[in-house]
């Protein structure tokens, strides 16, 4: 690993003043994908700021209709809170399939949208559930944080504070895992409002996304079967040793109508 | 530039002036010399370093040891009594040959004490699925599960009588 200097502040405005004053400073989070990365020489930033102190970044509750969860609360966290497990099951569900046991007692909900992985779970959840991301400058809708591949809206020196999410009326999210990394190599996360659907896609592409065909279908009739006839083009898909695009393809569209089984 | 990290390992009081980048593991291996946790990768993926930081398992080497500052540690030389009595677990794991090479085995131990404390009667599929950070190349796991389970069966609460 490169030296770096190492800062621990207390609170927002420290943040932003050591982000702005310093060369190329990274933030800290649990650090489940910042340290191995680092470990392994990936990356070289000159300071880390550690994010574990500052109050403001902390909390799970309810408020009026959904959950508002601070930036550094973990994915155990999310996946034991009574709160969460209440208001939104299937978010709570989808923190306790991350990783293994090690990582949810360190991994953040900022630090895994921030680093928006292909294969990450949450991204799924925030799309899917029309979530908004604030961070210390502003409010950001989900459908427009996820840019492109571990590309999000954040400024340089902007970070992401808490998410706040809408309870749905149903929803479930199902992934088929890697056997070798635990990470998604396809998700879906499927939402009813009302009668809009929601349906986003992760480990599929290049950055989570939302499957508009399969949501208006489903919006006119909320049956498994009603995708039948739908296809994703495997041109926009990834393939890899783990699965061929035309296999993600058919995977998705499995998980959307079981998703919708279960919902 | 060097940091002092204080924090208490297997229940004493330790102090070490280290540089930021260094991980707990180190801490634990290099400076303090408990080479019981092991290192087994460099992505964060084989549970080989799990440890106890303030009372729940992480990976080690996916923490920095200015992290820990001011924790509660406890690593796989804290769990047996002064005296050399194995923890329940290491004796199962024993009595179950629950190890071969013994690499991947502090990891699997403290990881499996760690779910013991939140799920003292866990079933087959919830030890499965808990020990999914844990990696081990030589038992197939088999024997591994088997003195999680019996370990659970000999320390659990009894269930209430009747
Ligand atoms: C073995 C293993 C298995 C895993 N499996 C899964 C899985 O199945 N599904 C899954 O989704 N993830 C998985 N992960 C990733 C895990 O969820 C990470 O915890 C997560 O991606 C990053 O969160 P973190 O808090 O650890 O962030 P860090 O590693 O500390 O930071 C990640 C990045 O985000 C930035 N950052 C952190 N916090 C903020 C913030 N508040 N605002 C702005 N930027 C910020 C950091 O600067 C860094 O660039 C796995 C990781 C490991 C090691
Ligand atoms: S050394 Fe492999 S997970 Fe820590
Ligand atoms: S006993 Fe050899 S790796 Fe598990």
């Amino acid at each position: 690993m490169y030296a770096f200097d190492y800062h621990r502040p207390a609170s927002l405005a420290e943040v932003a003043r050591l982000l702005a004053s310093r060369e190329d400073a990274k933030l800290l989070a649990g650090g489940q994908t910042l340290l191995p990365t680092l470990r392994q020489r990936l990356a070289q930033p000159t300071d880390l700021v550690d994010l574990a102190q500052v109050d403001e970044l902390r909390g799970l509750r309810a408020v009026d209709d959904g959950l508002l969860v601070g930036a550094m609360t973990t994915h155990h966290t999310v996946s034991a809170s009574p709160v969460a497990r209440r208001v939104i099951p299937a978010l709570a569900e989808l923190a306790g399939g991350i990783g293994d046991p090690q990582v949810r007692n360190r991994g953040t909900l900022g630090g895994s949208i921030a680093n928006n992985d292909p294969a990450a779970d949450y991204p799924a959840a925030l799309l899917a559930l029309g979530a908004t991301v604030r961070t210390n400058k502003r409010a950001i809708r989900a459908d427009a944080f996820f840019t492109g591949l571990f590309e999000t809206a954040l400024d340089p020196g902007e970070l992401v504070t808490a998410v706040q999410f809408t309870r749905p009326d149903r929803a479930r999210y199902l992934k088929l895992r890697s056997q070798a990394s635990r990470y998604a190599t396809a998700g879906v996360f499927v939402a009813t409002f009302g009668t809009a659907v929601r349906v986003a896609v992760t480990g599929a592409g290049a950055c989570v996304f939302r499957w508009t065909d399969a949501e208006r279908a489903l919006a006119a009739d909320f049956r498994p079967d009603v995708i039948d006839g739908l296809t994703l083009d495997p041109g926009d898909l990834n393939g890899d040793i783990h699965a061929s695009a035309e296999y993600r393809a058919h995977l998705v569209k499995v998980l959307v109508r079981r998703a919708v089984n279960q919902c | 530039m060097p940091i002092t990290v204080s924090l208490t390992v297997n229940g004493k009081p330790a102090s070490r002036e280290v540089e930021p980048r260094t991980l707990l593991v180190e801490l634990l291996r290099d400076h303090l010399g408990l080479t019981g946790t092991h290192v087994g990768c460099d992505t964060s993926q084989c549970g080989a370093c799990v440890i106890h930081l303030n009372g729940r398992s992480v990976k080690s080497c996916a923490v920095l040891a200015v992290q820990a500052e001011g924790a509660s540690v406890l690593t796989i030389e804290g769990l047996a009594t002064p005296d050399g009595t194995l923890h329940p677990m290491q004796a199962a794991f024993r009595e179950h040959h629950g190890l071969q090479c013994g690499f991947c085995t502090p990891g699997m131990v403290m990881s499996a004490v760690d779910l013991l404390k939140q799920n003292p009667r866990p079933s087959e599929t919830e030890v499965r699925d808990w020990l999914e950070g844990n990696l081990c190349r030589c038992t197939g796991y088999q024997n591994i599960i088997k003195a999680v389970l019996a370990c659970a069966e000999a320390t659990a609460p009894a269930a209430s009588a009747g």
